[in-house]
């Protein structure tokens, strides 16, 4: 089994710089597309059926294919890395950021090339000060190599890639929220149309693409469409890092081919549940995917599977519930997390997201009563996709809605019994 | 126009517009918050949720917001579908989780659009049973009260406060449902558009502070139309009263004029109807060095009637700040080679020149909605921000209008308002703006200029120069100076609606050339062009239309007349001798004039010691008051009806919102009076406003069109008036109960068709009548939107007010030659130049409280390389002394350091208590004032 993105990656040790780097293949594939046409690579990536490792699943080519190419395109235009890791559960692109910095610039110098693009940002989660330091350092040498900077390898091409580290939130992690952050700007989304690729950062045109993301593409233009296809047990193509937290008895962090069914990740990799503990439910993709229940476990991890399952495949990053967790209690971490998160910009999510704060607080306490349900209920519903400015709350409102289908019965013990039945 | 079905019923929609625009226009009651029609969509509040179907089969459809859709033809909307009504009712009902439920006892109920909203959407239960979380409230200052816990963060405030006016102290902090609208700490708003906050916020997070000092509910004000007084711009508004004392002004919208908006001045400049030193009876001098009494009107009017009977020695003194028909009264009372214009030579020479260059065109004067829409700007020589503040905010929208074609190159709607401001991002202009000194509009202009009014005019007619080689060249340009005029040509020469923007700030005639030389140029090179002039006062334009001399001209007759007459007098000595004798004068009349604020004091006092008799006809006592024999006691705005023309030329009416306690009437009553009883009226008397006006628009034929500002008097609908009174006004009955439980008749009003009661008409008067906007269900300032045919736009049946001056276009125009030459400067010698305030450099808004307690404190504005020259820091006591002054007044003033003045420049702030009456520019010496010189000064 091929593990692309984590070749070079030894948990717990240094990096490999950029000696090391090379030696194991790396820059090659800047080398090669170099040599191309942008639009040759772009068709290279197109045909690979890489799709977007952000959560939303959208194809990456496609997402580029939007940006004004040409003489007459506007200037400068930009390419993102969104590395502002906030979701919960997931920890999968500190491991890229912190393990092989220099596989994520050699996936940007391509993929900023295709576009076109004339500036790139690394848009860099707070917290990951380990990763901002590494980046930093291979950033140094990446220029110094020649990679960066004007002119890269004698090209005509050149690229101006800085690192900037959030001031952190969850919210800068949605691609036009990010945009206003980094224009030093309220991190408030904005409304779509216009997308990035015409008016992004500073009105120019721009491509915010995730780390995961960026990661694949200089495989993919090494190896080959046909070979990244290969890589992948479903239709979306290459490998997906997948993540369990939770009480597993491995908890942890793998390269899979993408599509790998959960049962699989979860007792093959993860070890299966800890002793003592049942397994009642588990998040698939981070927070804000739907609850997958026991009889959903066969169910493959990727993108169109999970949907076809009522869920999402989100980050790929799994978060186990388990029978000596309230689900309420559960529940309501998330939606404090998600209401504190809010940017305050539309009415559902600054005040529908304190409301069910409020009502699971309630349920926790003992106060509840069974019109909190229909409350809850409703919430759920009308925070859905369309109804708000951005995907936040209509991702706190799935975990909401799915853990009323599926732990009912425990929401109404809260109530009946008056306290919380795990306390 | 295109079609849409909405409720699957056919309407004909405007193409490019929005979903909620086009439903509001269509009379449909659509909910919403965070959309403004002057600040568009940005699809924050989720309250215009309406359900979208992709074609007649699509029967489930989804759920979108109404502002952020845009038309499209054929496009299927249900207001009505479930779903979409109980998100709507699901919107409120989150608003109001932590809203307070206090509406019955709240300051903004009765006017509050989340009132209406709330009540709109059928939200009438409380079903959140948590805690409301609460905020800190600022202190913002004087004008604009801060009551945060009130908040739906619908982010209107920010949103007009930072991206349309440009200000910069208030924001939206923190996030979640603890967003904080407010300053970084406590503190007066920097804006002079502070005050819209008031009405820009859904709900009452901002309220009118000055009327928390004399609340009262705002169904019980009575209103009419009104127009501000404060400046020459004209902006509409609607005063409100109650028991006899104005309570606030609220914006009355004008689609050509003030839009949605007004500046601070004007609206919280209305508290000097209300101050102390009113004048409410007649006022009579029995003898000179005796007392000013009380008197009843009849004997004042006997006592005008004496001292006028002694034939015909009587001039009158007219008033930029009375209406037109003021001062035609007074016009006709002293017969027109007797009338004098109310303000200085300098000022009437520049009036004169304005009136001139836009009647004889090429170049036509914008209104203030046309400047909005200018593409290219150069402003001459005039403080705008401080001069004409609601001009400076269109100017901030015209600096727009260019960088919006990048927006529309990317396909994204004009009112995707968010979206706009992304992808135009700092692009600006481009607008070029050459003034004395700083301006708060710098932060958008293209570039600046900082020069003496001479060297700005020489920039100006090197402009013109430069776009059309036959205007007259300038002498010795520095080369950066020429680079200037050359820029500001091409974006002038390559703009579609390019426009010159100057007045009488500076007091420069040569400035008002040039910008005629700019606007000619373009004119006879084939561009098109808009010619914008500021005038100090709100009937400058309409006082020197009525004609008349300076005062100057007046005080030269009297006192050479009085020398003549008189030799004894003091004022002979100082008294030209060349003017003859055959003009004496007994009695002047002055008409709403406090000359105090407009000559020298020395000079003013020589003139009222010289005349005999002195009538005043005056709302506040002043010190031309305090000379006067007989004082008469004139209605303000809010008592009385009329008619001002504002710097476009535009004719406005405005009408009495209260019956005034005492004898207080309008200015034009106490003249026809005065006739009445002096036998001297020609012709019928004046009975009410309409016979006036008539008379007026017949003797003068610029003033003709004022006949149509307004519909006459005895305009009916359906035969009733139209109700000052709200159909909810409270305790009519009950008012007067402890006086007579008897209930009066209202007063009669014979000049206009507004009735002082409830009664009348309730559904839409014509555009100029309205004294309220009020519908059904829609209690706020927004039911405006019901008076338009298309929101946003025009009211129904026009904007109020007529054009009274239209150029003749094709006209090939006549250069101005009189470049003047550059600036030097004089060894120990300063040009001082006025710096105007919008706080404090208007006579009457600064009697207002708060305007007082905001307005400029006096200073004198130095270059630092001067300052140090002559030994002074800033804040250092210095002594300002003008050279004309022979009698040796000066003026101790601390100094203010403006590295922007071109050296040899100093500012004076104009108008200001205790420096008003000081005409500029004029030479002057300045020194270090020592410590122990302080006395005596300033006068």
């Amino acid at each position: 089994m091929e593990t692309p993105l984590t070749n070079n990656i030894s948990p717990g040790k240094e990096p490999a710089d950029l000696r090391q780097y090379e030696n194991a293949g790396g820059y090659a594939a800047v080398r090669k597309a170099l040599r191309l046409a942008p639009a040759e690579v772009m068709a290279i990536v197109e045909e690979s059926n890489l799709r977007g490792r952000g959560g939303a699943g959208f194809p990456t080519a496609k997402k580029w294919s939007f940006v004004p190419m040409g003489d007459d395109a506007p200037r400068p235009k930009y390419l993102i890395c969104n590395a502002d890791e906030m979701e919960p559960g997931t920890f999968k692109d500190r491991l890229l950021l912190e393990g092989d910095p220099h596989q994520l610039i050699e996936g940007m110098i391509i993929s900023a090339y295709t576009v076109q693009a004339d500036v790139a940002y690394i848009f860099l989660r707070w917290a990951y000060k380990l990763a901002a330091e590494r980046l930093e350092s291979a950033l140094a040498e990446a220029y110094r190599q020649g990679y960066l900077g004007k002119n890269i390898l004698g090209s005509e091409y050149s690229l101006e890639l800085h690192l900037h580290v959030s001031a952190g939130r969850y919210i800068c992690g949605e691609e036009t929220a990010l945009l206003n952050a980094l224009e030093g700007k309220r991190a408030n989304p904005r409304a779509k149309p216009p997308y990035p690729q015409v008016s992004g950062l500073w009105g120019k045109p721009t491509v915010v693409n995730s780390v995961e993301t960026l990661c694949n593409v200089p495989h993919i233009v090494n190896r080959g469409a046909a070979w990244f296809k290969n890589l992948s047990r479903s239709a979306d193509g290459g490998t997906k890092l997948y993540g369990v937290s939770g009480r597993v008895k491995k908890p942890g962090l793998w390269e899979l081919p993408m599509g790998t069914p959960i049962r699989e990740i979860l007792e093959e990799h993860a070890g299966g549940m800890q002793g003592g503990y049942r397994f009642r439910g588990l998040l698939p993709g981070g927070a804000s995917t739907n609850f997958v229940v026991a009889d959903q476990l066969d169910v493959a991890m990727d993108f169109d599977s999970m949907q076809v399952a009522g869920s999402r495949l989100g980050t790929g990053a799994m978060i186990i519930l388990d029978d000596k967790t309230c689900p309420v209690g559960m529940l309501l971490n998330l939606e404090h997390f998600f209401a504190q998160e809010s940017c305050g910009w539309c009415t559902p999510c600054w005040s529908g997201l304190s409301w069910i704060e409020q009502i699971l607080q309630g349920l926790e306490e003992g106060s509840g009563q069974s019109s909190d349900l229909e409350r809850l209920q409703s919430h759920a519903r009308l925070l859905g996709p369309g109804h708000t400015f951005c995907a936040l709350a209509p991702g706190a409102a799935e975990p909401l809605q799915s853990g009323l289908k599926h732990f009912g019965d425990d929401f109404h013990r809260h109530i009946r019994e008056k306290r919380c039945p795990w306390r | 126009m295109t079609t849409i079905h909405i409720d699957s019923r056919p309407y004909i929609a405007q193409d490019g517009d929005n979903l909620l625009q086009q439903c509001l226009s269509l009379g449909f009651n659509l909910p919403y918050f965070c959309w403004h029609p002057a600040l568009g969509s940005v699809g924050a509040c989720r309250q215009c949720a309406i359900k979208q179907f992709k074609n007649e089969d699509d029967q489930r459809g989804k759920i979108v917001m109404a502002c952020m859709t845009p038309v499209t033809d054929g496009a299927r909307i249900s207001i009505d579908d479930p779903e979409a009504r109980e998100f709507r009712a699901s919107v409120v009902e989150w608003l109001m989780v932590n809203h307070p439920h206090d509406c019955p006892v709240c300051d903004e109920g009765g006017e509050c659009h989340l009132q209406d909203m709330t009540v709109m959407t059928g939200h009438a239960y409380r079903r959140y049973r948590g805690r409301k979380r609460t905020f800190h409230n600022q202190n913002l200052g004087p004008l604009v009260n801060h009551e945060m816990n009130r908040c739906i963060q619908c982010y209107r405030c920010t949103r007009f406060y930072r991206d349309y006016a440009g200000g910069r102290d208030l924001d939206a902090l923190a996030l979640r449902n603890q967003v904080y609208f407010g300053r970084h700490e406590d503190g007066i708003l920097e804006s002079e558009f502070s005050g819209n906050l008031v009405e820009v916020c859904p709900t009452g997070v901002f309220t009118d502070k000055t009327l928390k000092q004399h609340y009262t509910r705002k169904w019980d004000l009575q209103t009419a139309p009104s127009v501000c007084v404060h400046c020459g711009l004209g902006c509409n508004t609607i005063p409100g009263e109650r028991y006899g004392t104005l309570r606030r002004i609220r914006n009355r919208f004008n689609g050509a004029v003030n839009g949605y908006f007004l500046c601070d001045r004007g609206r919280y400049g209305y508290e000097f109807v209300n101050n102390k030193h009113r004048i409410r009876q007649p006022l009579l001098r029995k003898a000179r060095g005796a007392a000013l009494q009380s008197a009843i009107k009849h004997d004042a009017l006997q006592h005008i009637a004496a001292l006028l009977s002694n034939g015909n020695r009587v001039i009158g003194i007219g008033s930029p700040r009375a209406s037109v028909e003021s001062n035609f009264a007074l016009r006709t009372l002293v017969g027109p080679e007797r009338f004098y214009a109310g303000v200085s030579e300098q000022d009437n020479r520049l009036l004169a020149s304005i009136l001139d260059i836009l009647r004889q065109g090429p170049a036509r004067s914008p209104s203030l909605h046309e400047v909005e829409l200018a593409d290219a700007v150069l402003v001459l020589g005039e403080d705008v921000c401080n001069t004409a503040p609601l001009l400076a905010l269109a100017l901030r929208q015209s600096v727009r209008t260019q960088p919006q074609k990048i927006a529309e190159k990317m396909h994204i709607p004009h009112w995707n308002d968010n979206a706009v401001r992304e992808a135009v991002q700092q692009e600006r202009g481009p607008l070029f703006i050459a003034t004395v000194a700083g301006t708060k509009l710098d932060d958008v202009a293209t570039r600046t200029f900082r020069a003496a009014p001479g060297d700005l005019a020489r920039l100006g007619f090197a402009v013109a120069h430069a776009l059309d080689s036959s205007a007259p060249p300038v002498q010795d340009m520095p080369d950066a100076l020429q680079e200037l005029a050359v820029t500001i040509a091409e974006a002038l020469k390559t703009a579609e609606r390019p426009m010159i923007i100057s007045g009488m700030g500076c007091g420069d005639r040569a400035v008002i050339e040039a910008a005629a030389n700019v606007a000619w140029s373009l004119s006879n090179t084939g561009h098109p062009v808009e010619l914008c002039f500021t005038v100090p006062e709100c009937n400058s334009l309409g006082a020197a239309m009525t004609g008349g001399v300076s005062f100057e001209s007046a005080f030269e007759t009297v006192v050479s007349g009085a020398a003549c007459n008189d030799n004894t007098a003091d004022a002979a000595a100082e008294a030209s001798t060349d003017v003859t004798a055959d003009f004496s004068v007994d009695t002047i009349i002055i008409l709403e004039n406090d000359l105090y604020q407009r000559a020298d004091a020395a000079v003013v006092d020589r003139f009222l010691a010289a005349a005999k008799h002195v009538v005043v006809i005056d709302h506040m006592d002043n010190a031309t008051c305090a000379r006067a024999d007989v004082v008469l006691p004139a209605g303000t705005f809010a008592e009385a009806d009329g008619t001002l023309v504002n710097n476009e030329g535009r004719a406005q009416r405005f009408f009495q919102v209260f019956v005034p306690e005492g004898d207080i009437q309008e200015s034009w009553r106490w003249a026809q009076d005065i006739m009445t009883i002096t036998g001297s009226c020609k012709g019928q008397p004046w009975m009410n406003l309409d016979q006036i006006t008539a008379s007026c628009a017949a003797a003068i034929p610029l003033l003709q069109p004022i006949l149509h500002a307004a519909p006459p008097a005895d305009f009916r609908v359906g035969g009733q008036k139209i109700p000052r009174q709200p159909h909810r006004y409270s305790g009519r009955t009950a008012m007067r109960a402890d006086i007579s439980v008897h209930e009066p008749k209202p007063p009669e009003d014979p000049d206009a068709p507004l009735s002082f009661s409830m009664e009348g008409y309730l559904g839409h008067p014509p555009s100029a009548l309205i004294p309220r906007f009020w519908a059904p269900g829609w209690n706020s300032g927004q039911a405006v939107n019901k008076f338009q045919d298309e929101v946003g736009l025009p009211l129904a049946g026009g904007d109020p007010g007529v054009r009274l001056i239209e150029p003749v276009p094709a006209r090939k125009a006549e250069y101005f030659s009189n470049v003047p030459t550059a600036f030097t400067r004089h060894a120990d010698e300063w040009l001082v130049v006025p710096l105007h305030h919008v706080f404090g450099s208007d006579e009457l808004s600064v009697l207002a409280p708060a305007i007082a307690e905001l307005a400029a404190r006096p200073y004198l504005a130095l270059n630092p390389a001067d300052a140090a020259e002559l030994g002074l820091a800033a804040g250092n006591e210095s002594r300002l002394q003008l050279l004309r002054a022979t009698d040796g007044t000066g003026y101790s003033l601390p100094v203010q350091l403006k590295p922007e003045l071109q050296r040899g420049v100093a500012g004076l702030p104009a108008g200001l208590p205790g420096l008003a009456g000081i005409i500029l520019p004029a030479w002057g010496k300045v020194t270090r004032l020592e410590i122990g010189m302080k006395q005596g000064a300033p006068p």
